[in-house]
Formats: C-alpha cells, structure tokens, sequence
C-alpha cells in the first residue's frame, strides 16, 4: 500500500508538468504584466556601475541603468538614452540626451551626471574595475596615479595631474562633448556598456566621494528601481519605474536571487521555485533537453577560448608547426564529447556576436586534417615532446587532457598535460618566458567591437598580448581601423588584420562559448543578449 | 569542579590565540595574487592592483599584516573582504544559518542514531539489527557529493516534498532535507558505536546484578544500559559537532544555504586570509567549548568520573 502511493505520488508531478509545456509554446496564454520574474546570479562584486565587471553585478546593473546605445540584431549601436551620438573626425563626439530622463530618486537626467560619473570611474585612486574603459577619452592619462616611487615601499604614490578630464566639456544640460585623445571610429559602440552610464547627485557624499551607502541600494535612470537593499547572499529585488520614458519592460519587477552554486539554481528551475538560470551547469547539459524541452535554449557568447604559443619559444616559432598542432585537434569531437554541445567550436578569431564576423576565417589551419598535420609537423620538425598547460582554478583539465590526447594520436608526439593552480600564476610564468610549452587562454570582449578581439591580444603593445607576437602590419591594420572614417571602412581593415593572424597563427581558436539557459514555466520570450545577459525588456510572466 | 573549568578556560586562551597565528600563517602562505584570484580570468589593471595592495596591506611583510588584523579583532573589527564588506556583517548573515543547519543535523542524528542503535544492540542478530547495519554501511560509504544531489532530485524536484533550495533566509521546513543529508553519516556512525556500546553493556555484570534484584526491563535498559553506553557516543557527538559546521561546504552547496562552510570556501578560493581567520576563529571556540561540554558530561554520565 505504502509503496503503491509513492509510486502514484511519483508520477503526478511530471504528468503536470508535461502537460504545462504543452501550453506554454501557444500564444493564448495571458501575461500577467505585474508579474515579477526570479533570476539567478552569484553574489555580485560591486554594485557600482564603474566597478562592476563581474556577470552578475552587471545584470543587476542594467536592470537600473539605461545605457547611451543599445545593440540591434546586426550588433550595431543604436542610441538609446542618448538622442544622437555624432562626430565629424571622430575625435571630438558631441553627446546629446533624450529628455524626460529622471533618477529613481526624481533628479533629472543631466550631462553632469555623466561627467561626474566617468570621472569619478576613470580616477586613478579610485581604483574602479572599469576605469580603463575611459582611456581613450582626453587627459584620461593625467588622472592617472604616477608609479609608486619607492615601488612597494611605504611611500605613498604622488596624487594624480588632475581630478578629471579634460576631454568632457558640458555644453547645456543634454549636450556634451567629448574629446578622444585620438580619432576613434567605434567610440559610439562601446558607449553601451554599463561602465557609462549616469550618476545621481545623491551618489556623492562630497564631490569626487561616492556616498558609502550608495551601493546597498544604487539609484539609477533605468526601466527599474530598488525594491529594499542589496541583500548580501540572498538576494537584490527591484521594482518597475514608472517614471521610466524609454521602452518599459513587460515585467512588474525582477527578483535576482543570489546561489552558491548554479546546480542548486538548475533544481530549483526543474521544480518551478526559479524562473530563468542564465548558464545551465555543464553537467546538466546533457539532460537539460530532456529535462526542460523546448524551455532549454542556447544562444552564441562572446567569451573565446584558445591555445596559445609562446612565439619567442625557438621550438614554436614556425607558424607552420602551429598550424600542423592547430590541423591535429578535432574541435567538434572535443564539443561533443566533453562539453555536450555547450559550447561551439571556433573557427575565427572574433566572436560571433560582433559585427564584421565572418565564418572560418582561420581557413586550412582549423580543418582537422591528422594526416596533412602529421606530415606538415615532421616536414618542419615540430619538437618531440609537447606540454599543454592551464590553470587549475577553472573548468579545463577535462579538455585539455582531451586535446593533449589527440595530439599525442594525431603527431605522434608525446603529449603532457600541466595544471597551474591559478590562471596568475600561469601568467606570471609566462611573463617570465618560463619554459611553459603551450598555454590556454580565454578572452572575453569588453565591448562588440572586433578591435575588442584584435587590439589587445595581438598588438605589439596589447594588454593581454602574453605570446610575444607582434607584427607590423597586423599593428598598423588595427591602427587604420580605429580611426577609419566609418564604422563600416573600419570593419574592413580589423577584417584583413584578422586574415593576418590566420596566417600567422600566434594562437588557435578552439571554441567560442554559448549561452545555455533554461527557464520555468511561469515566464516566456527569455532571451539573452550579447553581453550573456538576460534582456530584461523582453521577458513576460505568464499568469 | 570551578578550578578544573577556570583552568580549561585559560587553556582555551592560549589555543585560541596559537591556532588563529597558524590559520594566519598558512593562508599567508598559500597566499600568491588575491588579487587576480578575486578577478578569475580577467585581467587586472595596474591601478586597481595598485589601490587593493595599498588598502588591504597586501605587499607588506607577515607580521605587519597579522599585526593590522590583530588590531582590528581587538577592537571587534573582523575587517574587510576584497570586495569591502565588513566580514562582520558576514558572520551575523552566516553564522545562524550553520548553527540551525548542523543542530538539526545533530538532533536527527542523535534522535535516529541513538533509538535504532539501542534497539539493534539489544536485539543482535535480527532482521532489523541486520537491516540497519546494510543502510548504515550503504550511508557511509556514499559520499556526500553524491547523496546531496540525489537527496535534492528525488525528494525535492521529482517527489516536491521538501523545497528544493533552502536559500539564504532558510525556513525549518527548508532546512529539513539538507540537515537529514548532513547528519546521515554522523547518523550511521552514532548508530553503530551506540550498538556496539548497547552490546557490550548488556553483558555487563551491573547489569546482570540489577535484573537479579529484580528491576524492570524498561529501567535496566534506559538508567544502566544506556547511561553507561553514551560515554563514547558523548564524545562523538561533541567533535561532529564542529565538524558539521565546518564541513558543510558541500551540503550547503547544493541546498544554496549561505554560511560558514561556503563562505570558508570562498574565503580559500580568493586568498582572503582575514575572512578565512575570523570564520576559523569562532570554528575554534566552538570546539573549544563543545569539548568541555563532553568532558564535563562524562561526570554525569558516570559516577566514577571526577575532575579535581
């Protein structure tokens, strides 16, 4: 008897919830537009939009803010809270806001907003995540610390020049201009990012001191406000704004609940407790289809995952032996098998959410090929012995045991496999040009540029350019670009900088990421954008 | 009796202080680039790195590090975490979690643990003495990484009995299922130790001696089988106790319960030596206390016991 209703107790539910899937792929079901919509995050770093890089904190953040330009289907900007974004040489931008905006707390929307707000991010004691991301606009360096003198010593690091830059003038309250210390073509693209959006007054304690309670409840001019305070741990809930003059969301409000773990959030979407979980964990890929059906979608990512080589290694310094490695993976075999189809493999250097994308534009060198590899790699006397090395901390012992295993089939070398314990300490070996054999790395955009891609890990002079790579040529395409004379003209020249390091090969694409999310039955049109983050515009509650 | 406790309570000072300086040392020592750890795979710019160091002391030698938090505790300042909160704040939002979670755990465990082993001690041999040393087995050699999971699929998604996640602001009825997971290998191994201490009793001669004066069953089992049998599961339960607040990581984990196991994590994960310390350090008197609690629970337990 016991057993008998356990069984029947068993099987109720899941009929259900069949049932609910049946009727939620139909448009007759009614929306509920007060509805209030449960998302997962992590605990976010900051709440503070210069400083906060991390996925989840930036959610939170476009929930409140409204950033000048948005993104159209092509990746394209598109001004959104700014009327227009225009520029003559593309130096000197002239700004110019859509009126009507007002702070949650009923200020209204002015430039000063802006400039104070992106002084304060780009100061360099503030020590705000995205400063650099105001690097390109004029006396950005002079707000900048010097080098400490005494380099770690006790000494203090002398204050900067100045306290703000001088390439942000006011010209009336919806007007601004800003100077760029040089021509840059795409400026208005990288304007939507949440590092520039507007402060209030009341952020500010003093000027230049943001208020120390500011970021419990950060007010913004977005399509949603602060319900309560950021609830460390738990949870950051914000309601619609009525006084919102752009696009209103079709939500009531968005609870962002806080887990430890996005396993826990995945059970809590199986059992209907949470709405959207915005990555479904790799170990829930495989079953996720069966679990969700057609709640279970996938949409491409910007971050891009890649080996590469230290070109100042005598052993790797022959592009053709790095294409014989590249042609020995068999990239699809690795997305299957161990990714479960959750990420995509990659066959250009860009990602496929910018514009100027072009499929395989890494030709030959990325078609898995084991016997032309083999033969290209003896031919050019690849090095006997070949070692793989990543970083402990993140989820790549699984494929990288698994690449090292083809090469060892494919070259007939022997193949190990190296685990840092930090993606630093991999680093700084490299820096040191330690002997490290070839390394993993991953790359995600800062903004839907391709110069996003290009600039900074290939440049002789790139932040992350780790391999020692540098190409004239290559430097002097991206150069062009940046200051071409429209969006389009530059697009052509990172396209024929991009068919260089096809040729050169200072690294190799494997795969870029996607977006695996799944949602409940409560909600529909979840779609995430280009920045991995669910659109908040275009989600509804289903009642 | 106040003498022995006067000088336990001093003994407790000098350990407090020796394991906070190691707890400190050791993170110092795994202490590369908390930096870069905070940040993952991003890069840092030079002006952030340069602000956190100069903030955080993160540059400055050993000793002057553990000297500024040494000074901060004194003063009831647990410090800052990279991201600047208070880790005081994240004891009050924490700590209460773990406590309810690991005295659940423990209540089920002695409550299950302690009534089946007794039983089963009494009537060795038996279909239920027999059955429940094939669970405790099956229960203890299933690893917790994998009992949470299935615990959190069968009874939380398919059968919805219990929530599938605690949250942060947990309710007891939430708490349910992840405190019967974490006391389930405690539960076994109460149950076995109290059976095998049960078994041993019952041949005792005291034992023998109070049936033959003719007591009842009932009151040879509970005031003289029992009371004596509890000494070494005394003792177990006071260490579990610690150790369900401290390992907690996993159960917390899947059930996404905030508190000190996930936060020691994470204070490992980013390198965050205050955090990991001032969790630790309460850790400590915790098992500090429990452990004079068990002690001084062996002289009730057992008239012979005495503590001068």
């Amino acid at each position: 008897m016991q057993v008998r209703r356990l069984i029947a107790r068993a099987v109720v539910p899941l009929v259900a919830t069949a049932g609910l899937v049946a009727c939620n792929s139909g448009d007759s079901a009614k929306v509920d537009p007060a509805g209030v919509v449960s998302i997962q995050i992590a605990e976010p770093q900051h709440l503070l939009p210069t400083n906060t890089n991390d996925a989840s904190g930036v959610q939170v953040i476009t929930a409140l803010f409204e950033p000048l330009v948005n993104y159209d289907a092509e990746f394209k900007p598109v001004p959104d809270a700014a009327e227009s974004i225009e520029s003559k040489d593309h130096k000197v931008w002239t700004i110019k806001l859509k009126p009507g905006y007002t702070f949650h707390n009923g200020e209204k929307v002015t430039v000063d907003n802006y400039i104070d707000a992106w002084n304060y991010g780009a100061y360099g004691p503030n020590g705000q995540n995205n400063g650099y991301f105001f690097s390109r606009i004029d006396g950005y360096a002079d707000t900048q610390s010097e080098k400490d003198p005494d380099g770690d010593g006790p000494e203090k690091a002398p204050a900067p020049k100045a306290k703000t830059m001088s390439g942000l003038k006011k010209i009336d309250d919806l007007t601004m201009q800003v100077t760029l210390s040089e021509p840059f073509t795409e400026f208005e693209t990288i304007l939507g990012y949440t590092a520039f959006v507007p402060l209030p007054k009341a952020a500010f304690s003093s000027p230049g001191v943001i208020n120390e309670d500011y970021e419990s409840a950060p007010i913004g001019q977005g399509p949603f406000q602060m319900n309560g305070k950021w609830e460390h741990d738990a949870k950051v809930e914000v309601a619609k704004y009525d006084a919102f003059p752009g696009t209103k969301p079709k939500v009531g409000g968005v609870e962002f609940r806080i887990y430890l773990q996005p396993s826990a959030a995945y059970a809590d979407v199986l059992s209907d407790n949470l709405d959207v979980i915005p990555q479904i964990p790799t170990e829930s890929i495989a079953t996720a289809s069966d679990d969700l059906g057609d709640r279970f979608e996938r949409s491409s990512a910007s971050q891009f995952q890649f080996l590469a080589f230290p070109t100042y290694d005598p052993e790797f310094k022959s592009p053709e032996v790095r294409k014989a490695i590249s042609m020995a993976i068999d990239r699809d075999e690795i997305v299957r098998s161990v990714f479960k189809g959750s990420q995509q493999s990659a066959r250009s250097f860009v990602s496929p959410v910018v514009a100027g994308y072009r499929e395989n534009t890494c030709g030959e060198a990325c078609e898995y090929n084991p016997g032309k590899a083999k033969t290209l790699y003896t031919s050019n006397n690849g090095p006997a012995k070949l070692e793989l090395s990543y970083n402990a901390d993140g989820p790549h012992k699984d494929w990288i045991d698994a690449t090292c295993n083809q090469l060892q089939a494919n070259l007939g070398v022997e193949c190990t496999t190296v685990p840092e314990a930090k993606i630093a300490d991999l680093l700084t070996k490299v820096q040191k040009h330690d002997k490290v054999g070839i390394f993993r790395l991953g790359w995600t955009m800062d903004y839907p540029s391709m110069e996003s891609y290009l600039g900074p890990l290939y440049a002789t002079t790139g932040s992350s350019n780790y391999y020692g790579y540098s190409n004239p040529a290559f430097d002097k395409l991206v150069k062009e670009g940046s200051a071409a004379a429209t969006p389009e003209e530059s697009i052509k020249k990172y396209q024929d900088a991009e068919d260089i390091l096809a040729k050169d090969l200072p690294v190799i694409p494997l795969r870029f990421a996607q977006n695996n999310y799944g949602y409940s039955t409560r909600v529909r049109n979840v779609v995430v954008n280009l920045f991995s983050q669910i659109d908040l515009n275009q989600i509804e509650v289903l009642s | 009796m106040a003498r022995y406790i006067i000088r336990r309570l001093l003994q407790m000072v000098v350990t407090f202080i020796g394991t906070t300086f190691v707890v400190y040392a050791l993170m110092f020592a795994n202490q590369n680039d908390p930096i870069q750890a905070l940040a993952g795979d991003r890069p840092v710019s030079d002006n952030v790195r340069q602000v956190l160091t100069e903030q955080y002391h993160l540059n400055d030698p050993f000793l002057v590090q553990y000297g500024y938090y040494m000074r901060g505790l004194l003063t009831g300042d647990f410090g800052k975490t990279l991201t600047g909160r208070p880790i005081g704040d994240i004891m009050v939002d924490a700590w209460p979690n773990t406590i309810k979670l690991a005295l659940l755990a423990l209540l089920f465990a002695t409550l299950f643990g302690i009534t089946a082993g007794l039983v089963a001690g009494l009537r060795r041999g038996t279909v239920f003495d027999n059955s429940t040393l094939a669970l405790t087995l099956l229960v203890v050699g299933l690893p917790i990484i994998v009992l949470a999971p299935v615990a959190q699929l069968i009874f939380g998604v398919k059968l919805g009995w219990f929530p599938t996640t605690a949250g942060a602001r947990p309710s007891l009825y939430g708490l349910i299922l992840p405190a019967l997971v974490l006391g389930a290998a405690s539960t076994a191994t109460v149950l076995r130790l109290t059976r095998a201490s049960v078994a041993e009793n019952v041949r005792a001669d005291y034992v023998r001696t109070a049936r033959a004066k003719g007591l009842s069953a009932r009151r040879v089992v509970a005031v003289h089988v029992l009371r004596n049998s509890m000494i070494p599961v005394i003792t177990l339960i006071g260490v579990d106790l610690g150790n369900l607040m401290a390992g907690a990581i996993v159960t917390e984990g899947v059930f996404n319960i905030p508190g000190v196991g996930s936060k020691l994590l994470q204070g490992i994960q980013t390198e965050d030596g205050p955090l990991v310390v001032g969790f630790v350090s309460v850790l400590v008197v915790v098992f500090l206390v429990t452990n004079l609690l068990v002690d001084l629970l062996y002289a009730v337990l057992d008239p012979r016991i005495r503590y001068e």
